[in-house]
Formats: C-alpha cells, sequence, structure tokens
C-alpha cells in the first residue's frame, strides 16, 4: 500500500485512539472531577470574580439561552465595529484598508457564529489587530459557547426532573481554559517548529533567483490556526488557507491539522457516554456518524486518486492523481480526505481548493454539510444529531405503536413540532437561498451592481451551479468553506449568506436547548419491558434512515443538477 | 437582561486579554527558538536572501527546474488557487496550452510522461515543490543549457529529495528553490 494511503488510514485511527480518553477527560471537566489541569482553577476563580460571576448558581434552560444571547450580541457589535474602522487601529503593519459594511457583516457574523467563511483574502483584508482580537478570540469564544450549549442539552438528559441544568458560565469558561486553549498551545507549538510564522512583522520583500521582486506576507498565525482547526472554525490566517505554505508547511503539520479538525467533535460525543454513564449510547451515535462518514470519504478518495478524466484525455499522465487545486506536500489522498473531513465537522478549512475537486468529492462535501450531524461542529454538531434523534424516536414510536420515549421523557407534540421546525429550517435556507441567487442570475445577469450577477461564476454550467449550492450549504451548515471561484464578496452575497448563517447557528442552539429543557422538567419514566432501547443498533440504523431520508429528499433535486449532472457529463 | 449584560462585557475583555493578548505573545516568545525566529523560514544564495523555503517562486527560464503553474502569478501576499472546475472547458484549454509549451521546451519529453502537476495550478499559487517524477522529467532540459552531466543533474535532484514523513506518510517531494540554488551554486 503506498505511503499516501497509509498516511489517511494514519490519520483516522490517530483521531479515534485521541478522541476516545479526551472524552473521558472532558466528562471529568464538566462533572467537576480532579483532572491534571486543575491548576488552572486559581486563574478561573479569578475570572469569575473579577466578571462578577458566580459559577455555581445553576441555570435554567431559558436563562441559558439569554447568557448566550446577551453575550453574543455584545460580540457582534464589537466585531462589526472593529472590522469598520480597522484601517485606524494599531497593529496594521501592512496598511490594509477598512472593511466595507457588508464584508464587516458577513465577517462579523461568520465568525460569531464559528463558521467562519471569508469573502476577504487574510492577507489584505483585515489586519493583525482584527485577525488577533476580533477573528482569533472568536474562534475561541464560539467554540466555547457551542460546547456549553452541548453541555446544557446532556445535563438535561440525566435521568432526574430538574430546570437546575448548571451553568453556562461554567461550561463556557472551562471549554476555553481546560479544553480549547490547552489544545491550541500544544498545536501552535508544533505548527511553529515546523516554519509557521508567529511573529508580528509585516510583510517582506525579497528578490528571488530570476529577479523577480516578491512581497511575502507573515504575521502572528500559528496561534490562530491551531484554534482554528481545534474549535472547528476554519477561518484561516492566509487566503488559501491551510492550503497555504506557511498555514501548513509539510504533511506533518497536515496531519497534525486535520487530526485536530475531527477530534474535539468526536471526543465530545464519548464525553457525553462518559458523563450520563450511557457508553453504549456514545458508541452507536459514533458508529452512525462514521458510517456517514466513510460513505463520503471513501468515494472522494478514490476520484482524487484517479485523476480528471478530461485531463486524461489530453495525453498527459497523472500519477499524483488531479493536481488541480492541490499542493504536492499533500497528494490527491490527504486533500480529498481532509476536504471531507473538514465538511462532516462544521470546520470549513481547506487544503486544496474544493472548486477544483471531481464532482464525486463535492457531492460528497455538500451531502455532508446539507446533513451536518455526522460528527458535525464543535458541540452543535450533536444538536443537530439531538434533532434527528428525537424524530428517529417520535417515528420509531408511532411505527410499533409504543409512546415515544427518549431516556425515561416521553417525546410529545411540542418538542415535535420544534424538532420538525429545526430539521427543516436547514433545507429551507440552503434551497431558498440557492433558487434565489439562480433566479437574480438568470433574470438581472447585469444588475448594476458593483459585481454585476453575470460576473458571479468561475466557471459554467453544472459546475457554475455547484457553486451556488455549495456556498449557501457552507453558510447553513456553519461550515465556513467555499468554492471560492465565487466572487462573494459581493452586497448580494455578503449578505444573503450573513443571514442564513445568522439563523442557522442560533435557531438550532436554541431549538435543542429548548426541546432538552422541557423534558428535563417532564415526569422520569424508567426503563421497562415497553420502552423502545435507543441504545441498540436497530435504533442506530433507524437514526441513520432518518438523516438520509430526510436529507435524500431535500437536496437530491438540488445536488442532481450540480455535482452529479457534471459527474455524469465529464469526459 | 441586566443580569447577563455586565458579567458579559466584562468576562469579554478578561478574555482577550488572556485570548487575544497574553496567548500568541506566548506562542511568539517560544516562536524565537524555531527555525527562523517565527519570521518564516529563508533561503540564501551568496549571503542573499533569495526567498522562503516555504514560498514557491517564479521559474520560467529553461535553466531552471520550473515551479508548478500558479492561479496568483505567485504573489505571495495574494496567494490563491484557479478554482476552475475540472470540466471547465475553458480551463482545459490553458491547461493544453501548457502541456504544448513543456513540450516545446523540453524536447524528447513525451506528453505520456508529463506528470499533470507540472500543467495544473496549485491550491495556493505558492506551491514550493515539486513530486520527484516533476522534477526528473527536467533534467535533460536543464543539463542541456547549462551544459552539464544528466548524472550530476539527477544527483542534486536526488539528494534534495524529501522521502515521506517518517518514510511511511505522504508523497515525496522536491523543494524547487532549493534545487535550483543548488544548480547556481554549481557555477562558482
Amino acid at each position: 500500500m503506498n505511503t499516501e494511503l497509509i498516511g489517511v488510514i494514519f490519520m483516522y485511527l490517530a483521531m479515534v485512539i485521541l478522541a476516545i480518553p479526551l472524552g473521558k477527560y472532558m466528562a471529568k471537566v464538566f462533572k467537576g472531577e480532579k483532572t491534571w489541569l486543575d491548576f488552572m482553577a486559581p486563574l478561573e476563580r479569578l475570572i469569575f470574580k473579577l466578571s462578577g460571576i458566580d459559577p455555581n448558581r445553576e441555570m435554567n434552560w431559558k436563562q441559558h439561552l439569554k447568557a448566550i444571547l446577551t453575550i453574543s450580541t455584545i460580540w457582534l457589535f464589537y466585531a462589526f465595529f472593529s472590522l469598520l474602522f480597522q484601517g485606524h487601529l494599531p497593529l496594521n503593519p501592512d496598511h490594509n484598508p477598512n472593511q466595507t459594511p457588508d464584508l464587516a457583516f458577513n465577517t462579523a457574523l461568520s465568525f460569531l457564529t464559528n463558521t467562519n467563511m471569508q469573502d476577504y483574502s487574510g492577507e489584505s483584508g483585515v489586519t493583525y489587530f482584527t485577525q488577533v482580537f476580533v477573528l482569533m478570540f472568536f474562534q475561541f469564544v464560539s467554540a466555547a459557547t457551542g460546547i456549553a450549549a452541548m453541555m446544557v442539552v446532556v445535563k438535561a438528559m440525566k435521568n432526574k426532573v430538574t430546570d437546575k441544568l448548571g451553568n453556562f458560565w461554567d461550561f463556557f469558561l472551562k471549554s476555553v481554559t481546560r479544553i480549547l486553549l490547552p489544545l491550541s498551545f500544544v498545536v501552535a507549538i508544533i505548527l511553529a517548529f515546523n516554519g509557521t510564522t508567529t511573529s508580528y512583522k509585516g510583510k517582506d520583500t525579497v528578490i528571488g533567483l530570476q529577479g523577480d521582486t516578491v512581497h511575502v506576507s507573515r504575521g502572528p498565525a500559528a496561534g490562530m490556526i491551531a484554534i482554528k482547526q481545534i474549535g472547528t472554525n476554519g477561518g484561516g490566517w492566509f487566503g488559501a488557507n491551510s492550503a497555504h505554505p506557511i498555514e501548513n508547511p509539510n504533511y506533518l503539520t497536515n496531519m497534525i491539522e486535520n487530526i485536530s479538525i475531527v477530534l474535539i467533535p468526536i471526543a465530545l460525543v464519548f464525553a457525553l457516554g462518559y458523563y450520563l454513564n450511557k457508553k453504549k449510547l456514545a458508541w452507536i451515535i459514533f458508529g452512525v456518524m462514521t458510517i456517514g462518514f466513510l460513505a463520503t470519504a471513501i468515494p472522494s478518495i478514490q476520484a482524487e486518486i484517479n485523476g480528471n478524466p478530461a485531463i486524461a484525455h489530453l495525453g498527459i499522465s497523472q500519477p499524483g492523481g488531479s493536481m488541480e487545486g492541490k499542493e504536492v506536500r499533500f497528494g490527491p489522498a490527504a486533500s480529498a480526505y481532509w476536504g471531507v473531513t473538514t465538511t462532516v465537522t462544521s470546520n470549513g478549512s481547506v487544503n486544496a481548493m474544493h472548486d477544483s475537486m471531481m464532482p464525486i468529492s463535492g457531492l460528497g462535501q455538500m451531502f455532508n454539510m446539507m446533513i451536518n450531524a455526522f460528527y458535525g461542529g464543535v458541540g452543535v454538531g450533536y444538536l443537530n444529531f439531538y434533532v434527528f434523534i428525537i424524530i428517529a424516536v417520535f417515528i420509531s414510536g408511532l411505527m410499533v405503536g409504543r409512546t415515544p420515549e427518549f431516556l425515561g421523557r416521553k417525546i410529545e407534540a411540542r418538542e415535535m413540532k420544534i424538532a420538525s421546525l429545526i430539521a427543516l429550517l436547514h433545507p429551507f435556507l440552503i434551497l431558498v437561498g440557492t433558487a434565489l441567487s439562480s433566479w437574480v442570475l438568470v433574470n438581472f445577469p447585469n444588475a448594476n451592481w458593483s459585481v454585476k450577477p453575470s460576473a458571479w461564476l468561475n466557471n459554467p454550467t453544472y459546475h457554475g451551479f455547484s457553486e451556488m449550492l455549495y456556498q449557501f450549504s457552507s453558510a447553513s451548515a456553519n461550515n465556513g468553506s467555499g468554492y471560492a471561484g465565487l466572487t462573494a464578496n459581493n452586497i448580494f452575497w455578503n449578505f444573503s449568506t450573513g443571514l442564513v448563517i445568522f439563523l442557522a447557528r442560533f435557531l438550532p442552539i436554541i431549538g435543542p436547548v429548548a426541546i432538552a429543557g422541557i423534558l428535563a422538567n417532564k415526569k422520569f419514566v424508567p426503563e421497562s419491558a415497553g420502552t423502545l432501547k435507543t441504545d441498540t443498533v436497530t435504533f442506530g440504523m433507524m437514526v441513520f434512515a432518518v438523516i438520509i431520508i430526510i436529507a435524500a429528499l431535500a437536496f437530491f433535486p438540488a445536488l442532481a443538477l450540480g455535482p452529479i449532472a457534471e459527474q455524469v457529463s465529464i469526459k | 437582561m441586566k443580569t447577563y449584560l455586565l458579567p458579559s462585557l466584562k468576562i469579554t475583555v478578561i478574555l482577550l486579554v488572556l485570548l487575544s493578548g497574553v496567548y500568541p505573545l506566548v506562542i511568539a516568545g517560544i516562536g524565537k527558538f524555531t527555525p527562523g525566529q517565527g519570521d518564516g523560514v529563508t533561503v540564501t544564495y551568496k549571503g542573499k536572501v533569495v526567498g522562503y523555503a516555504n514560498i514557491g517562486q517564479k521559474f520560467t527560464q529553461d535553466k531552471y527546474f520550473w515551479s508548478r503553474p500558479s492561479a496568483a502569478n505567485f504573489q505571495a501576499d495574494a496567494g490563491a488557487g484557479s478554482n476552475k472546475g475540472p470540466s471547465n472547458a475553458d480551463y482545459l484549454k490553458d491547461v493544453k496550452a501548457r502541456i504544448d509549451t513543456f513540450v516545446k521546451h523540453n524536447p524528447g519529453v513525451s506528453r505520456a510522461e508529463i506528470p499533470a502537476e507540472l500543467v495544473t495550478a496549485s491550491g495556493s499559487g505558492l506551491d514550493p515543490d515539486l513530486s520527484p517524477a516533476g522534477a526528473k522529467i527536467q533534467i535533460a532540459r536543464i543539463a542541456k543549457v547549462r551544459g552539464l552531466s544528466l548524472a550530476l543533474v539527477n544527483n542534486i535532484v536526488e539528494s534534495n529529495t524529501e522521502a515521506p514523513f517518517l518514510g511511511m506518510f505522504g508523497p515525496a517531494k522536491v523543494n524547487v528553490l532549493k534545487i535550483n540554488v543548488a544548480l547556481d551554486e554549481l557555477k562558482k
């Protein structure tokens, strides 16, 4: 077997092997048990004291949501105005300009929501101040908010009747100090020793061997790249993201970064198992997610290794597979693997340009974002999965004629309404968005905007349609990757995707937290012979079927017009 | 709302100091002890910095190993890929033109031997590497233009070929800038 495939298999195994103990560790952190990072405790106590927060005050689900929404609003204004006036703020050695209002709107929402869709390029569109004090800051706190929201739901799954669901500030701060910061620190140091820049110096100018003058962008990138992966953010320091040779210098850093992408999402599933003492349920969830993951990873890796048939027709050889948009140091297997891991989670960083990948890869990537629950984002991926579980419980309950129950709580009309709305919101945002952009493109190709709609797309026909479908899928999945050929930095795209990003983040947090909060208040029904068991393979298959049916019915027509049509027609 | 407003503001300010102030400064401090001192690793020739090891450079002259095509024209402050889709007809024309150019500059090379990486643009537009095959196919041209033996040029490629990580993971590669510097160093 060749070294490229071994690299990919090793990455997967290493990720699972690391995720299990990490999950155990995270469960301990949130249970308040002893861990080796307890030396952080005085720092946490100091932060709570200075902030006037009592971390022991238990909150109900509404109070949790109020806290999340209040702090998010503050962050949004802070980011918007910083980006709007970044040109006048310090730490701008490259003299980059202010962002336009529509770009600042998109960027602020995008980073606030853990999406990190970047309609600018890091080299010219932001300053060191906004990179470090706004974007990187958001990469920590948006991930921590996701974990905190998940912990509310997990806590509500315990078998006692309660409206006390822990303290948001406690979950939030511990996510930062005990999980995100230590892991990012380790990854950043590894990157630094492999050539990623860490200093605050601006662009360097050198004259190359052939006499060409080159300006090389640099900056304190290592810290941001670490948390962009660890926190499933995905927003890179440079425009080319992890394809950029300073952002991802070699195969070792590629493995470290790629493992970091999936590490916490998977560890959180195991954390749930340890926290609730329902390890079997965790393994069932992990199993369902893994099947979904492999179903897209294997075809994509195969397609990229086999190369582009249209290029093969030109008579050259493709020993390195399809290489358009890829880097030699990673090769096609690791690039395809990354493409799948970054879309099953809501990460969205790239180490190769997805726009140039084979249609089969694009199909898998879009499908992953449309489902948005196989592994999923830090915390929120599980919340999406939770919605699917609720629906599966309800449907299977109806099928066998039993009252639908999940972990001892009856699922009734109110919870089902919320779950259905959340499950339908995602296809609604993606499909309506894509339809709207297609409609504008066809009917107003020469609208008098700064970028005419006719100039939006970088590719014709099916692939051009895929660029728009991908963009809205990415926005609604809070993923942030893109078919980067799309000219997205203009009012239409900045505003429409900004709005989608916002709705697709907060409603899927509010919904599951509300369901969990309502369920936790219900009478606990002890397990009996009549209970539908949820920690079984049968139920796992049921959840998988629900996911596939919802996604397939909703998205198949759109996918057929994009990647599927391109795949069938490429020669 | 008020219950949450003040704590939100305060914890935001404190975390800004910790996460955006202290954390990157500590990394920058440790970065001082890394190759390149955190400023990026440079390559020198005759005592002058001629580029960054990790940043691909434009090489179009026949006496140098060519880098992969770059959609960003090797501007290291605006790296980007072409984002052309695999079925795009205009794109395929560009690739065909690149193949023709390559064949013209490398007489004796058959089309079937040309690895696709030499005629397709990299993801970053700054790919510093070639596969060993991508470098070796240019050896004949370089030996002829520079009046060197094939064995000598081949030796430069082989001695600069980096094996897969730990010999097990990922592809082998050759840094284009380094082999071109090695070529120029022969001239002394």
